[in-house]
């Protein structure tokens, strides 16, 4: 008797990188007997009865034989159902079942319901990209998903919906229709539900700090009491931003895709909000878990991640956002394996004044000292170090609430892009992008400020309100207000603004009461 | 320090002082049957005892006995803390006003610069502990006034008014004395623990009860005599309608010191007991000029250190619109935005009036005037 041995290409998903993975299914005479080799884990181990029953329940043969289905390389775990399909198409084409000449050109990746159907699985736009670079020419996957993978150039996709499917393309059949193409993104394209400013009452110096914070990508701290309109002025911050070009949202939907958050198969389309709740664990915020999933800061990925009722995080969870806030990036390490996930976000937090909240309003305080000094240490984390701008978010008069909007998201995101735009010629060939990636070499190398500008700075300086730190977000902003004016250099009342605006330092703290 | 300890504190007065530190869970079960007790401190040891002690008496008697002054010299030593008592000639004359004298004063800080001190002219500034941006602002600008006019600035360093007043003398580099309910070397409350090794560096932390003691609540009726005592102006910045702040105008008061108040609205509850302590005579205080013009007279007044028309001369008009609408009370950035106005000009201005040191950013983003 032959020995007959199939190979089939699929994908293991590594944080949100794909990882070739070959599927070899070894079927000799013997005990009647099917083993899973290959560092799997359950979910894989599982596959087995998947795996029989869709084969007999699509009509096909289960080999009453001693069969081994090794995942190599060995070395890589490899987790979930999104093997399954590759597993029964490799045993198909062990036994004889179904052509093994095209399995070269395609991979694929899919999991199977006991019928025989193909399910969509998490991750699918990451291993369409695997799918290119290990140069194969198609990808199978279920038809639900096949939108999402055909994102990628330069692959062929094919969407199937049962096993059938696949073993009658394999034998030579047409080509399922090509899936619709995804809607483009950006393009001035704005979802009416999106939240707008033209919703907006009051809140002028709100506006023109979520302005600032959009033109430069400066982490934000609204301050203010319960019912102010802090969450509310949060969630309009994605839509001010420059819309999400191609690539960026490659990236987003590739970690969302991994997550399992759908963007209707096909590409993002907005920039995410995330708005975690402040009992958050810090795995789920910056990802973790075995295997390593993405958390909240990876899914705000070219986003907004906004904390609300910050004091009320644990630190360790705070902490945890350090890295990802500097790097742009965090590196998950579990046994020897180190994932990566991207993190480059706006920061929005807000928190209220003091755990009442009426501390410095109109209504009486009534926190105790015990309460306030928590409060205030918990906000004194070195989180604060990466918020450039404070701005106090107060309830509107009257007055204000019955005025008509003095702005629309559309106004002001042709301001930001301008200002954008300003940056990304004057910073060309840096490191930066944006001015809040300014560090203090580049701030030194590509800031012109004017004299008396320089003069209202120094006197700050050396007048104790700034520290070292301070100095260069004062500086940042100041760049973004004069970027936002097309000024070249930082006049002084771009550096006056920036003053205002700047955060709290602890020496503020020596009078609080 | 050059002084050797056993000169400055007798044994009879240690005994005495640590009776009382002894006492003073029973003098709180005392303190709140009977409200202001302060007879009780008046007593002589052995009537303390017996009107205290209960039936602890014997433990309490037999400790009293085997109390080694001595040893507690090496002990207050070691915390870096001085034992004063009434019976040296450094013990701070003006206490021996109060029928109740602390037996034993413990300083910590620099015994010879708190002596100058107590004998300088000493103004005591207390307030709300709770108080507002205006009220911390006023206690600051007095502080720092008084200060730097030369005057010994005595509070309690409770939070709010107290801490923000001796913040002020110290901004001008003066001396302050500092009042606490419990033992001098311990930081009361816990988060002004800058603020207390910096009254000890430039002035001094004193109390009447020795290292170690933790405050009760009768202790801080107690320390509010002894700084209603030292200062011969007491000024009262914020205090509501049964603050304790009014407590210590009325001791100061026995005790035959000036009282002045810094006004605020009527209609504002932190300034219902100031408000009252003017309509009842009190001095009404608007500046540091106020008091020194309390203390030395009508030509004092020329030594206000407040803001004078020479400071405002070089503004704008613009910004000296401005500085009125937050010196009246204007004092969010959306109420000091004008309808014409943007928000821009609004914050380079507040920047700029900051810049200058006219106005300050303060909790909850809400500018104040600067005192």
């Amino acid at each position: 008797m032959p020995i007959v041995l199939a190979s089939v290409a699929t994908f293991a998903i590594d944080g949100i990188d794909p990882r070739p993975v070959w599927v070899e299914v070894d079927i000799r005479p013997g005990l009647p007997a099917f083993h899973i080799v290959g560092l799997a884990d359950a979910a894989v181990r599982e596959a087995r009865e998947r795996v029989r029953a869709a084969i007999l329940n699509s009509g096909f043969e289960f080999p009453a034989r001693r069969i081994t289905a090794n995942l190599a390389p060995a070395h890589l775990r490899k987790v979930g159902p999104g093997f399954d399909a590759a597993l029964a198409v490799g045993l198909l084409a062990a036994s004889g079942q179904c052509s093994a000449d095209a399995l070269d050109r395609w991979a694929i990746f899919g999991e199977l319901s006991l019928s025989g159907e193909v399910r969509e699985c998490r991750g699918v736009l990451a291993v369409a990209d695997g799918a290119r670079r290990a140069g194969l020419a198609g990808l199978i996957v279920a038809r639900e998903r096949a939108g999402e993978a055909a994102l990628v150039d330069g692959i062929e996709v094919a969407g199937v919906g049962d096993l059938r499917g696949i073993a009658a393309l394999l034998d030579g059949g047409e080509l399922p229709p090509p899936p619709a193409p995804a809607p483009v993104p950006g393009a001035g394209v704005v979802d009416a539900d999106e939240p707008d400013l033209a919703d907006v009452r009051g809140h002028e110096l709100p506006l023109r700090a979520l302005e600032i914070a959009a033109a430069g990508g400066h982490n934000l701290l609204l301050e203010g009491p319960p019912g102010s309109g802090k969450t509310m002025l949060a969630r309009r911050l994605p839509a001010l931003l420059p819309p999400l070009g191609r690539e960026e949202a490659l990236e987003v939907t590739r970690v969302h895709s991994v997550a399992g958050i759908g963007h209707r198969g096909g590409l993002a389309a907005a920039r995410p909000f995330r708005a975690p709740h402040h009992t958050i664990s810090p795995a789920g915020l910056v990802g973790g878990g075995s295997p390593p999933a993405p958390g909240e800061a990876s899914l705000a990925h070219h986003g907004v991640l906004f904390l609300d009722e910050l004091s009320e995080f644990s630190r360790p969870s705070l902490e945890a956002l350090r890295q990802p806030i500097e790097d742009g990036a965090i590196v998950i390490v579990r046994g020897q394996l180190a994932t990566r996930f991207p993190t480059r976000f706006t920061l929005v937090a807000a928190t209220n004044p003091c755990p009442c909240g009426y501390a410095g309003s109109d209504r009486a305080c009534r926190c105790g000292e015990h309460e306030l000094a928590r409060h205030r240490r918990r906000l004194s984390g070195p989180l604060l170090d990466r918020i450039d701008l404070l701005v106090t978010v107060a309830r509107p008069s009257a007055a204000a609430l019955a005025a008509s909007p003095r702005t629309s998201s559309a106004a002001v995101r042709e301001r930001v892009l301008a200002a954008r735009e300003r940056q990304h010629a004057r910073l060309a060939g840096t490191s930066a992008h944006t001015n809040a990636q300014l560090d203090a070499r580049l701030l030194r190398a590509h800031l012109r400020i004017g004299a008396t500008a320089r003069r209202a700075l120094a006197q700050a300086y050396d007048g104790g309100g700034l520290s070292a730190r301070g100095h260069d977000r004062v500086l940042r902003v100041a760049r973004t207000i004069a970027d936002l004016a097309d000024r070249d250099a930082v006049g002084l009342d771009d550096l006056l603004q920036a003053l205002a605006l700047r955060a709290r330092e602890a020496t503020d703290e020596v009078l609080a009461a | 320090m050059s002084v050797s300890v056993g000169e400055l504190a007798c044994d009879a007065c240690l005994r005495r002082s640590w009776l009382i530190a002894r006492l003073a869970a029973h003098i709180e079960l005392v303190w709140s049957a009977r409200r202001g007790s302060a007879a009780l401190l008046a007593l002589d040891d052995a009537a303390l005892v017996d009107a205290l002690a209960g039936d602890r008496r014997g433990t309490i008697v037999g400790e009293y006995d085997r109390f080694d002054p001595a040893a507690a010299r090496r002990r207050y030593a070691a915390s870096d803390v001085v034992a004063l008592c009434r019976c040296d000639p450094r013990y701070p004359a003006p206490l021996d006003d109060l029928p109740d004298a602390p037996a034993v004063l413990y300083v910590r800080g620099d015994l010879a610069r708190f002596e100058r001190a107590v004998a300088d002219d000493c103004v005591a500034i207390v307030g709300a502990r709770r108080a507002s941006p205006y009220g911390l602002e006023q206690a600051r600008g007095l502080g720092r006034g008084l200060a730097a006019a030369g005057l010994t600035v005595v509070s309690g360093m409770a939070l709010g008014v107290d801490s923000a007043a001796h913040v002020g003398a110290l901004e001008a580099e003066g001396v302050t004395i500092a009042v606490l309910a419990c033992g001098p070397e311990r930081p009361y409350p816990a988060s002004k623990r800058q603020l207390h090794a910096r009254i000890a560096a430039a002035g001094a932390v004193v109390a009447e009860l020795p290292p170690g003691t933790p405050p009760r609540r009768w202790c801080f009726p107690a320390r509010n005599r002894i700084i209603a005592a030292l200062a011969q102006v007491l000024v009262v910045v914020e205090a509501g309608e049964r603050s304790g702040s009014l407590i210590t105008a009325g001791q100061a008061a026995d005790l035959g010191r000036e009282i002045a108040a810094v006004p605020g609205l009527v209609t504002a509850p932190l300034a219902a007991g100031t408000n009252a302590l003017i309509a009842d005579g009190a001095q009404l205080v608007r500046g540091p000029g106020d008091v020194l013009e309390l203390l030395f007279g009508s030509a004092a007044a020329a030594l206000d250190c407040g803001r004078s028309e020479e400071r405002l001369g070089g503004l704008e008009p613009d910004l000296r619109a401005l500085l009125e609408r937050v010196g009246a009370g204007c004092d969010t950035v959306a109420a000091l935005t004008v309808s014409e106005a943007s928000v821009d000009a609004t914050l380079a201005g507040l920047a700029q009036l900051e810049l200058h040191g006219l106005v300050r950013r303060s909790a909850g983003g809400r500018y104040v005037a600067t005192a």
